[in-house]
């Protein structure tokens, strides 16, 4: 009986192709708009954390200041660190593999005619290996050129672009606050970050040098730590603040007057907010899917009234009202489900399409197209209930006098 | 109230209706279709309900289909109180015993006239290819052999009408419930429809009750029960002279 009525509706269905195509038309854009959202959210989170893991997964930044306040923003009433922190976290914590303080400011870098303004970062050679960065070409720091404070430069891939075009940089000279530095090697790119900055968009030069060349002070903005591979970067975190407190004299029951970030909870809280957007667009498409099913029971509801004549005989040749009932509530399952398994092959389809577009990884959901079918399935039931049940509940009389 | 006499009267009678009233409405507004009606049907009888509109015929109709109850009184098919039933039990009485033939003929639009046949025996719960062969015995024996495949509207209204007979005897029920069933056709296609009934009448024993309001049309049935004004007119309840 079920496969009579299945196959029933669908006879029902066919009979009115544009009907039944614009009943589902709901069903179709809400589902296709929570499978495009879901997925492409699902990408994009996936490459903030890739973002992330190419700054160095192992990673931990140590800076002035409570808390963190996203990238450059630190308290000022806080005391700067000096070189000698960053030695001294080199010295006394077990299990790192580079230690890299690093300062940075902005400047306009000059070569010829072309003029760019980027920022300056001064660090030492570790700054290389903490970012997990490698030169594309030329060579790094020399430790006298780090000690010595020398007036020597690596060029993230942008600027290279910006002042040379195509020439080749190395051993040329650009000018950075009106000093000449020469360039001695150029990064590889690591393009756009998830924050939407780019990266390669910057100078690299010994941190002596930016300490008294272009900032005219020996302060260190922050601390770039990386742990070796196998140590908990937990524990480094706690050895770093113990020490750090220590050398700060903060007495015990005062906060912190800097503050040490694992690079993982910044991908752990990152990742958690594009979560978060993505769940609350998927919510907005969602409400489309609830308009969809309202659609489908106006639908039914009309269908109803139209097939009174039909529905009064089925009941005066016998059919029970839960006969009745079931044909018009399968019906509406099965509109709803085909419009769900249209939804879901267009949402694909524009999510394999955005994803291109918006350059995040196309990720296949499995769970969110399953929760999609099952959604738009129940949709058809509640709001095909209603309608199914006036059908069911109608007078045999009265709806065989209905012209 | 002699309901003994009335009662031993059933096990003889297919139909039994005793002081059946029908009352629309309440109070002041109420409205008498049926005012105390007793006659009974036996089976194999072909009848004819005429009386003119208003007069409780259709009304009457309606509680022989078990589509409504007696406000008061009793109807008994087989023995058995329809008034005493609910929804759904009236529902399988329909569907095992009774057939209905309609003045609109009511068939299932762009649906093959096979498929409207064979849809009582789906109710049924018949399997499909016992009603296949089944709706196509019933088609041939309305005469639309090689018609199964047409709809509705390919087919003229008394080809429409066969079809529908067609749907109201596959089921081979005990009783054809036939309301004005050649109201939409003209004289030569109704005394075809007309021949077709008393033919399944006579040939396979179902019991017909036939609402008309056409004399010629009557004049086929065994006898006729004139209503009017919610009674039985006892003047013109006539035998039929050649029987």
């Amino acid at each position: 009986m079920i496969w009579e009525t299945f196959l029933l509706a669908e006879r029902e269905i066919r009979r009115n192709v544009l009907r039944s195509s614009l009943t589902i038309l709901g069903i179709v854009i809400g589902v296709a708009a929570v499978i495009t959202m879901v997925t492409l959210g699902g990408g994009a989170t996936a490459q903030v954390a890739a973002d992330i893991s190419s700054l160095g997964s192992n990673m931990l930044q140590v800076r002035p200041g409570q808390g963190f306040h996203g990238p450059g923003g630190t308290r000022s009433a806080a005391p700067r660190f000096k070189v000698d922190d960053a030695e001294a976290i080199d010295r006394n914590v077990s299990g790192l593999a580079a230690v890299a303080p690093m300062s940075s400011g902005t400047a306009q870098a000059i070569y010829g005619n072309e003029n760019w303004s980027t920022s300056v970062t001064g660090s030492t050679d570790a700054f290389l290996q903490v970012r997990n960065w490698s030169l594309a070409e030329g060579r790094g720091f020399t430790g006298g050129e780090i000690r010595a404070g020398k007036n020597v430069c690596i060029l993230g891939a942008t600027v290279r672009t910006e002042l040379f075009g195509g020439q080749d940089p190395v051993n040329a000279s650009i000018r950075l606050q009106k000093l000449s530095f020469q360039v001695i090697g150029v990064l590889d790119s690591k393009g756009q970050s998830s924050f939407g900055h780019d990266q390669d968009d910057f100078v690299l030069i010994p941190l002596r040098t930016f300490q008294r060349r272009i900032a005219g002070n020996t302060d260190v903005s922050s601390i770039y730590v990386s742990a070796k591979d196998g140590v908990s970067t937990e524990k480094v975190k706690a050895d770093i603040e113990t020490l750090m407190r220590e050398r700060r004299r903060i007495s015990v029951g005062d906060d912190d007057d800097f503050n040490v970030r694992d690079m993982k909870e910044i991908m752990v809280a990152l990742t958690s907010s594009t979560r978060v957007l993505t769940a609350l667009l998927a919510a907005v498409a969602a409400v489309s899917l609830l308009v969809g099913g309202i659609g489908i029971m106006n639908i039914m509801l009309v269908s109803v009234t139209e097939r009174t004549r039909e529905i009064g005989t089925r009941l005066a040749i016998g059919a029970l009202e839960r006969e009745v009932l079931q044909q018009f509530l399968v019906e509406a399952v099965v509109l709803s489900c085909f419009g769900g398994i249209i939804g879901i092959i267009l949402g694909l389809g524009a999510a394999a399409v955005g994803a291109d577009m918006l350059r995040v990884p196309f990720l296949f959901n499995l769970k969110i197209v399953v929760i999609a079918f099952l959604f738009s399935a129940a949709v058809g039931v509640v709001f095909g209930y209603f309608p199914a049940r006036k059908a069911a509940r109608l007078d045999p009389i009265e709806a065989l006098r209905h012209e | 109230m002699n309901t003994q006499n009335h009662s031993k009267d059933s096990h003889h009678s297919l139909i039994t209706i005793n002081g059946v009233t029908r009352v629309y409405g309440q109070g002041s507004a109420a409205m008498y279709a049926l005012r105390g009606v007793d006659f009974s049907i036996h089976t194999g009888e072909f009848v004819a309900v005429m009386g003119p509109s208003g007069s409780g015929k259709s009304t009457c109709m309606n509680i022989l289909g078990c589509l409504d109850t007696p406000t008061d009184g009793e109807y008994l098919l087989e023995g058995v109180n329809v008034g005493k039933l609910s929804r759904d039990q009236r529902a399988l009485l329909r569907r095992n015993y009774l057939g209905f033939v309609f003045q609109g003929f009511n068939l299932l639009n762009r649906t093959s006239a096979l498929e409207n046949v064979e849809l009582p025996l789906i109710y049924r719960g018949t399997p499909i290819a016992e009603r296949r062969i089944r709706a196509k015995e019933a088609l041939a024996s309305v005469g639309l052999e090689g018609w199964e495949a047409h709809t509705p509207g390919e087919l003229s209204g008394g080809q429409q009408q066969r079809v529908a007979i067609a749907r109201a005897i596959v089921t081979h029920p005990r009783v054809l419930l036939a309301d004005e069933p050649t109201g939409n056709l003209d004289t030569a296609r109704s005394r075809e429809i007309m021949e077709l009934l008393t033919s399944f009448n006579r040939e396979r024993n179902i019991t017909i009750i036939m609402v008309t309001h056409e004399a010629e049309m009557a004049a086929y049935a065994g006898r006729r029960i004139h209503f009017i004004d919610g009674v039985i007119d006892n003047g013109q309840d006539t035998e039929r002279k050649n029987a």
